[in-house]
């Protein structure tokens, strides 16, 4: 396998897990939103209330910058990085 | 001062903030010393348009890759403020506040769809979209997938949904310069255009990524000044974000309390249009998991197809900032969106706690109409009471109101000074503008670049491409505006269908284009020719009475026109021939960021 194959093969394994993440905070918790907002969550806001206000979104905020560095990462192990003055 | 302008920007935009906050502070004195209401409106909308169009003026430009994408040297930051402002509309700033107050958990599926799409747009497109350097939309599919035919179909897709969307935002403009400047709807559209077009004309999308970072600076503290000064005014804490769960619990109480009344249909005749009562809960779970997912879902997989949104990051030095600057445009997102649910919480317990000095349940219906915000608001057409029991005590089910006064009312609801409604009047144009002016570039760009220079002119020089795109630009402005004046749909809904037809017509085209190498020309016009008729036939249908299936609405018909899109993309690749091999060594080289953009820096 080449180079370029392995990097790619890497950086689908990056973007599977990342659209887990985001399927979780977007989807998987609505599915059972009902049930969730009987109980109590952060700062005492019903917990998927809350997760609709500001949960998911803060979620998505810190999950892209985790996949940006991530793919970094991976970029660099491979030699695919850009370099500054490109 | 030294240096060039890209190194300076902290700078710039720091000294600019500093003034927009002198500014407010000179307001708030000339109040304090007479100065009426209407001249502290026109002041503020008046003042901040003209330092838009100023930047317009400054960031005028000749080239065509500063005119396409601001000679890609945004730095990332920045392009995350310029993308939130261009993605924040009227529609977030002015109705969604109101659309939470009104329909509770329902409403909120808005919120996490237009942050989860993001994810999206990092993860599966902007970083590769990047690295493509295209200058528009169509330019990746029709460099992608070769052909001018499927070249144009991305522009009929782009087209459909950005100016569905733009109507919206030049109508939200309209209603906001009447207001602050008193002056009709019909005539303040075209005044609104005119401040939009100035910031685009001259300078493009550079024009337009600076401006959009001004106005996002507007917005921002436009919002969130008035839902902490309520907040603290109130007693509910000083961070309204973390310390609200008291009001919401307590908002739930008095829903037990007074009960959700329903009224007589005759009763309701009487309410004037587009008002409404609160009928839903706040805070519980009111809409069955299908109908939160699918619309949350629409709009993530609209954001990541919307292509003035897409054209943001072409416009970065590099495909490591176009990913990190996604992230920067959902931070900024994020600190309006997160709070429009504790506005919604503030304003409906001011008006419904009794125990409050500003609640008007549970009082006398002649005493409430003799307030004096009661006054202001029923005459803007934005409230309404009416005793409908004749108990002459106004009961939860007997008040209505507009879904803009959320926003626009609470402050003076609250007793905070006029010269906050000056503010949120500014912040609401801005976002607007900002929103409006993204638009009609990716429409302009799209016709100029794609249809004229790529299928029409080849060989066109760049000072006559440049000349026809303001040509466009003003063309295409001015019939937004034209349709905007006939006032025929609201701002909301049609605000939702430009990310339905984005969606059906663009989403897999894109995301297969990079990810699925043996996508190929025929596979792609079928998608999306197919998806946007299939999305568009299903929102017909349904709007003269059909049925609809699987729960898919008005408001969701991208999710069946998508996934036709998907279904005639894959069957129709699978079977014609593969695409040749310089293209797949294309979409080899777009998955590695290092090397050279596939289209050359002026193309």
């Amino acid at each position: 396998m080449s180079n370029q194959e392995k990097h790619w093969e890497k950086s689908r394994g990056l973007l599977f897990i990342t659209l887990a993440i985001w399927f979780v905070f977007s989807i998987g918790i609505f599915l059972f939103g009902a049930e969730m907002n009987e109980v109590t969550g952060p700062f005492g806001y019903p917990w998927t209330y809350w997760f609709t206000c500001q949960g998911s979104l803060g979620a998505f905020v810190i999950l892209i910058f985790w996949f940006a560095n991530r793919q970094e990462k991976i970029d660099e192990e491979f030699g695919f990085s850009e370099r500054e003055d490109e | 001062m030294k240096g060039n302008f890209i190194d300076n920007l902290p700078k710039v935009y720091g000294i600019y903030t500093g003034g927009f906050i002198g500014f407010i502070i000179i307001m708030a004195i000339a109040e304090q010393m007479g100065m009426s209401a209407k001249a502290i409106g026109i002041a503020f909308v008046a003042f901040t348009v003209f330092i838009y169009a100023l930047i317009g003026w400054l960031s005028r430009t000749a080239q065509a890759d500063a005119y396409y994408v601001a000679g890609r040297q945004v730095p990332t930051v920045f392009n995350g403020m310029a993308t939130a402002a261009d993605w924040m509309s009227g529609a977030s700033f002015v109705a969604m506040a109101g659309g939470i107050y009104f329909k509770g958990y329902g409403y909120m599926a808005l919120l996490v769809g237009w942050t989860g799409g993001y994810v999206l747009v990092a993860s599966l497109l902007a970083p590769y979209l990047r690295k493509f350097g295209c200058y528009t939309v169509p330019d990746f599919i029709g460099t992608r997938y070769g052909g001018n035919l499927a070249r144009f179909s991305a522009v009929v897709v782009l087209t459909v949904a950005s100016f569905t969307y733009v109507t919206a935002q030049i109508n939200a403009t309209g209603t906001i310069a009447s207001v602050a400047l008193d002056i009709p709807f019909q005539y303040a559209v075209y005044i609104g255009l005119i401040s939009i077009l100035l910031c685009s004309m001259l300078g493009g999308m550079r024009g337009v990524t600076w401006t959009q970072v001004a106005q996002y600076i507007v917005l921002i503290i436009a919002y969130l000044l008035p839902v902490f000064w309520i907040s603290n005014k109130m007693g509910a804490g000083f961070f309204p974000h973390f310390m609200l769960a008291d009001e919401v619990a307590r908002i739930g109480e008095l829903e037990q309390q007074f009960g959700f009344v329903k009224n007589a249909a005759a009763d309701l005749k009487t309410v004037p249009k587009g008002l409404a009562g609160i009928t839903k809960a706040h805070s519980a779970v009111n809409a069955t998991p299908w109908a939160f997912i699918s619309l949350a879902l629409a709009m993530m997989m609209g954001t990541a197809s919307l292509p003035h949104v897409m054209m943001r990051y072409f416009t970065t030095p590099s495909v490591k900032a176009a990913r990190k600057s996604v992230g920067w445009s959902l931070f900024f997102i994020f600190l309006l969106y997160s709070s429009a649910p504790m506005l919604a919480t503030l304003s409906k317990l001011s008006l419904i706690d009794p125990n409050l000095p500003t609640g008007i349940i549970g009082k006398s219906i002649a005493e409430v109409q003799a307030i004096d915000w009661y006054q202001n608001w029923n005459q803007a057409n934005l409230m309404f009471v009416s005793d409908f029991n004749g108990n002459g005590t106004l009961e939860l089910n007997e008040f209505f109101m507009g879904g803009k006064a959320v926003v626009l009312a609470t402050p003076e609801i609250a007793g905070l000074p006029y010269v906050i409604s000056g503010l949120v009047a500014a912040g609401g144009m801005a976002a607007a503008m900002s929103t409006a002016d993204g638009l009609i570039l990716a429409i302009a760009n799209a016709i100029s670049h794609d249809v004229y220079y790529k299928i029409i002119d080849p060989k066109a020089e760049t000072a006559k491409r440049l000349l026809v795109a303001r040509v466009l630009l003003v063309v295409i402005g001015f019939a937004g505006a034209t349709i905007a004046a006939m006032e025929i749909q609201g701002i909301l809904g049609s605000v939702i269908w430009a990310f339905d037809f984005a969606m059906s017509g663009l989403f897999f085209p894109l995301v297969l284009g990079v990810w699925w190498k043996r996508a190929n020309r025929q596979g792609a016009i079928a998608g999306m020719l197919g998806g946007l008729a299939a999305g568009t036939w299903y929102l017909v249908w349904v709007r003269t009475g059909g049925s609809g299936f699987l729960g898919i609405t008005q408001l969701t018909f991208g999710i069946f026109g998508s996934a036709v899109s998907l279904v005639l993309m894959v069957i129709v690749s699978l079977m014609t021939a593969e695409p040749d091999k310089a293209t797949q060594k294309m979409v080899d080289d777009v998955r590695v960021p290092s090397g050279k953009t596939i289209l050359g820096k002026s193309h």
